[in-house]
């Protein structure tokens, strides 16, 4: 048995090793060493706490931790990279879920402590988490009770809302908004109705209370999250990182343990910042992302005059034999279509014979934070030639030819020419700046917020029509 | 349907309205194509090479018109070809009807289908089949060779041991198709080339094709040449008069003039006056493309090489194209396969006249008996240029303030957050038990350390960030592992699963960060 004295130094080294493994990934080679500091400091805590004090039952622990390692792994070596998205909501939902057990199982320790401090029993036996419960006075258990609602109330709405984001992710829920009638009203008097519960639970309502509050917030995190759309995907995910967060922190408070604390907090930060990213880099508020549909517009939106002009993959081969510097724009699109492996052929072909290849990604291009980088690098683009959006943008008068894949909105040049335009204000890719534009498309329609794209009616832009993984695919053999 | 291309019968001309090549497009369209026998052989086509793509050919062109239900050609057919057409026939060429008001009268009584192909209205969705561009940058590079020929020096500027040859300086009037032609070759074989055009905004493309352009001192809101089909509008007679002056004071310096100036439908206008030839140098050499229409210059003589006193030469050749005929029936038989395209919706053979179509419908004359010329103004005008606004530059000064303003807003942002979070913290110690302080203190420092660490993260691992925390975030499994000593078998059932569902992200978490990051790699 570890003293309580080695718990704790185990706890803080596992807490700085956690630190140094998110701050290892500032860049992709220390972050390959930054993931084994998480590694080494998720062993760390957990030996700590199986062989602390006050913990029992080692064969359940044995059993179920086994159990849930071969799935994770199971789950790792499985995935594809498309799939990402799916996987990271989905192990939200875990969190949320796990959680809301342990909130109620402390609300039913709570419960036990006090039958046994109102019948004068021995204090003595109780041992762990159970002792500590003991000890406590009334404005601490009131406290306590406060975090055990805000955990349950958070990980319910972590893990219904998971599960949507997982499902619409995955194409088993249908992406497009749905709300029951009365909308957010709806949502507003449920937030009500639990915290009213929330009240009855702290003045010393049983167990029912946070049962109660577990259904009602996970129908709000259902119903939240129902109402919002594919494309604002990224924004949700990275929500839900941040409620996990805060979720395991909220856990943390109640079983009074630092290293919950400091991680949860960790992780609610991350996605904290990672929806902050995701919302500037679409010019939205939080907010109405979240409430789902776009902000008012002041007026008419311009119209678009000219038309889309096709062409055929022997233009396309012949502008990029032509062409010295070439952009890339990756969208969902390619992701959808799988095109990312004839994306990368065709790089390697056009970089074999000297010409500059570069990609642009834009902050919320695919549906995960990131999700573009990594499907790239799957594909084995090298990451150096993979560029944000800063970095590129002023590069585009001096390219010959950018090639659109499957993105829509974030290569809206309506974003900037017009101010009534429901996206006026998002920064964008300005490839329309490029000598000649080509884009990847299946058909005519719009993109997922509706809007008539400018871009598509350029004189210098050629729209190559076609699923892009076989628009891709005839493209190849005509690059020499 | 049947595809007929005739044999040219107008003097001189060279051009062919099919090639080998545009016939194996169109046979990819369902259509079956014929020529008249010696169809293309002035454009460098023989009867075999149509033969090798499966092309019949007619040996007149009385048969071909029976056999074929499209027509095409080049020059505007004589009244001749008109008769011979009926009410199932279309025929496509060059029409010019604003002048040949009998021959599209003649087309109305035999109800036969007439498309222009110099009706092709100017919008971006038709450029692959404006004929007249096609010709017109023909024309314009030809007027160059063609000066060349007759210009007794080089282009381009050399310095040799025999001694120094100055460039020549050729002027370029009208900006177009034509002009613009001619300028890139002008300058391409070295000559100083200067260009003028009415609408100014056209500068910006003269200087990309290495010419300089002309501005005249004249301050007059110029009408923009996309509202009237991108051709120079009529100018206002001080406009004239300014240009006329500009033109005078450099004409003494011209080697080679190339006047391309049309307005439609109108005479020519007189650009380069009787005094500007004479005050030119001998050896000078005026190519004048506006000749067919009375010419940019009054001395011009339609189709004719003149010589004036003082040995400057003007040409008033009108068939540059067809001077050019194999280049020429190349880019006009592809415009005519794209039109024969465009009428083959379903590339099925069948022709489908859909006269809703902005370019079908104004491209064609007669259809179905009636006379449908002049078209209405097409649906989808050519998108015209906004006038440039000049952009608002601030001083620095301004640019100064700016910045001042908005660091002392940052600032009492920043003040004003500390000092509401300080007053909650306050409230907060005020009544929460020491405990818990203790544990907020860790909750908040672990918040400050996450924000100041995220913000570092390179924005391409987003994911794998996002994947990390996943597998961090399932630290709850500690939670888990407290509890699920507790005797109550709800507890430590509860707890178990946690375990269970935690250890999934932990380990699933890790590994396909580990995946990830390990398929970043450099090149």
């Amino acid at each position: 048995m570890l003293s309580n004295g080695i718990t704790s130094a185990a706890y803080i080294a596992a807490a700085v090793l956690f630190i140094l493994s998110l701050g290892g990934l500032s860049n992709q080679e220390s972050a390959k060493r930054a993931v084994w500091y998480g590694i080494v400091g998720m062993a760390l805590a957990m030996f700590a706490t199986v062989f602390g004090p006050g913990v029992g039952n080692y064969i359940i622990i044995v059993i179920t931790i086994t159990i849930g390692a071969v799935l994770g792994l199971i789950v790792a070596k499985r995935v594809e990279m498309t799939e990402m998205p799916q996987l990271v909501a989905a192990l939200h939902s875990f969190v949320g879920l796990a959680a809301v057990f342990i909130g109620l199982n402390a609300e039913f320790e709570l419960e036990k402590v006090s039958r046994l401090l109102a019948s004068n029993a021995d204090l003595n036996e109780l041992t762990g988490f159970a002792k500590k419960l003991a000890s406590k006075n009334a404005v601490e258990i009131t406290i306590l009770k406060i975090e055990v609602f805000l955990g349950i109330f958070i990980g319910a709405v972590t893990f219904t809302g998971s599960i949507v984001a997982f499902g619409k992710l995955a194409g088993r829920l249908s992406g497009t908004p749905f709300k029951l009638p009365g909308g957010h009203v709806l949502n507003a008097l449920a937030l009500i109705a639990a915290i009213g519960l929330g009240v009855l639970y702290t003045g010393g309502a049983g167990v029912w209370t946070m049962v109660a509050v577990m259904i009602i917030a996970g129908f709000i995190g259902w119903h939240l999250i129902m109402g919002i759309g594919g494309a604002d995907m990224p924004v949700v995910v990275s929500m839900l990182n941040s409620y996990s967060g805060w979720a395991a922190a909220a856990i943390g408070f109640t079983l009074g343990n630092d290293l919950l604390i400091v991680v949860g907090a960790l992780v609610g930060s991350s996605g904290a910042i990672l929806s902050y990213i995701m919302c500037k880099a679409m010019n939205r508020n939080f907010v109405s992302v979240i409430l789902g549909g776009f902000g008012g517009t002041k007026g008419p939106q311009m119209e678009v005059e000219g038309e889309q002009i096709a062409i055929e993959a022997d233009g396309v081969a012949s502008a990029l034999n032509e062409a010295d510097s070439i952009v890339i724009i990756p969208g969902y699109g390619m992701a959808v279509a799988q095109a990312q492996q004839s994306v990368s052929e065709l790089v390697r072909k056009l970089r074999a014979k000297g010409k500059q290849v570069r990609f642009a990604i834009h902050p919320v291009a695919g549906r995960l934070p990131g999700h573009m980088n990594v499907l790239l690098a799957e594909a084995r683009v090298p990451y150096d030639i993979v560029m944000e959006m800063d970095e590129i943008n002023d590069d585009f008068p001096k390219t010959d030819v950018a090639i659109v894949i499957g993105s829509n909105d974030i290569v809206n040049p309506a974003a900037q020419d017009d101010p009534n335009s429901p996206i006026a204000g998002m920064p964008v890719l300005e490839c329309w700046k490029a000598k000649q534009v080509f884009v990847s498309k299946r058909g005519q329609g719009t993109g997922y917020s509706g809007i008539e794209n400018p871009l598509f009616f350029k004189e210098n832009t050629r729209m190559f029509y076609g699923d892009a993984k076989e628009s891709l695919d005839r493209l190849l053999p005509m690059i020499d | 349907m049947k595809i007929g291309t005739l044999k040219e019968i107008f003097e001189g001309e060279q051009r062919v309205a099919l090639t080998p090549e545009s016939a194996a497009q169109l046979q990819k369209l369902g259509h079956t194509c014929f020529i008249e026998k010696n169809g293309g052989l002035s454009a460098g086509f023989s009867n075999a090479d149509y033969k090798a793509v499966g092309v019949a050919i007619i040996s007149t062109a009385a048969a071909l018109t029976k056999e074929c239900d499209v027509i095409t050609k080049v020059r505007p057919p004589t009244m001749a070809e008109i008769k011979r057409l009926d009410s199932s026939k279309t025929l496509i060429s060059f029409f010019n009807p604003g002048s040949n008001i009998a021959l599209m009268e003649m087309a109305q009584t035999k109800e036969a289908s007439l498309i222009a192909m110099d009706m092709v209205p100017r919008i971006s969705r038709a450029q692959k089949m404006d004929a007249l561009s096609s010709m017109a940058n023909i024309a314009g590079y030809r007027a160059v060779i063609e000066a060349g020929n007759h210009f007794g020096r080089f282009f381009t500027g050399q310095v040799t041991a025999a001694g120094k040859v100055p460039p020549a300086k050729v002027l370029v009037v009208g900006a177009g198709v034509a002009g613009l032609a001619a300028i890139g070759t002008s300058s391409s074989l070295g000559a100083i080339t200067y260009a003028f055009d009415v609408r100014p905004e056209v500068a910006e493309q003269v200087e990309s094709m290495g010419a300089e352009f002309v501005f005249l001192d004249f301050d007059e809101d110029q009408a923009d040449g996309a509202t009237t089909g991108g051709y120079a509008p009529v100018s206002s007679p001080e406009f004239a008069a300014a240009q006329l002056a500009k033109f005078r004071e450099i004409a003494p310096d011209i080697d080679i003039v190339i006047t391309t100036a049309l307005i439609p439908n109108r005479e020519a206008p007189e650009l380069w006056t009787p005094d500007m030839v004479a005050s030119m140098k001998p050896g000078s050499v005026i190519i004048d493309l506006a000749a067919e229409k009375g010419g940019n210059c009054k001395l011009t003589k339609m189709d004719e090489r003149i010589v004036t006193a003082n040995g400057v030469i003007i040409i008033g050749y009108t068939d540059f194209p067809s001077r050019m005929a194999a280049q020429a029936s190349t880019l006009y038989a592809n415009n005519i396969r794209h039109m024969v395209a465009d009428l083959t919706p379903e590339k099925d053979g069948a022709i489908v006249h859909d006269m809703e179509d902005d370019v079908i419908r104004g491209a064609t004359i007669t259809h179905k008996g009636q006379i449908t010329f002049p078209p209405p103004p097409p649906k989808v005008q050519a998108i015209a240029a906004k006038p440039q606004q000049a952009a608002v530059v601030k001083s620095t000064e301004e640019l100064k303030a700016e910045e001042e303003a908005s660091f002392r807003k940052a600032t009492r942002q920043q003040y004003s957050l500390l000092a509401v979070g300080g007053a909650l913290i306050l409230l907060l110690g005020a009544y929460a038990p020491a405990s818990f302080m203790q544990h907020f203190i860790v909750f908040a420092l672990a918040c400050f350390i996450g924000f100041q660490v995220i913000w570092g993260v390179a924005h391409a691992l987003h994911t794998p960030l996002m994947a990390v925390t996943n597998a961090i975030s399932g630290i709850v499994v500690v939670g888990a592992l407290l509890q699920i000593g507790s005797g109550s078998f709800i507890v430590w059932f509860l707890a178990g699963i946690s375990v269970l569902i935690a250890t999934i992200n932990i380990v699933g978490g890790f590994m396909v960060t580990r995946r990830m990051l390990a398929m970043f790699q450099k090149s």
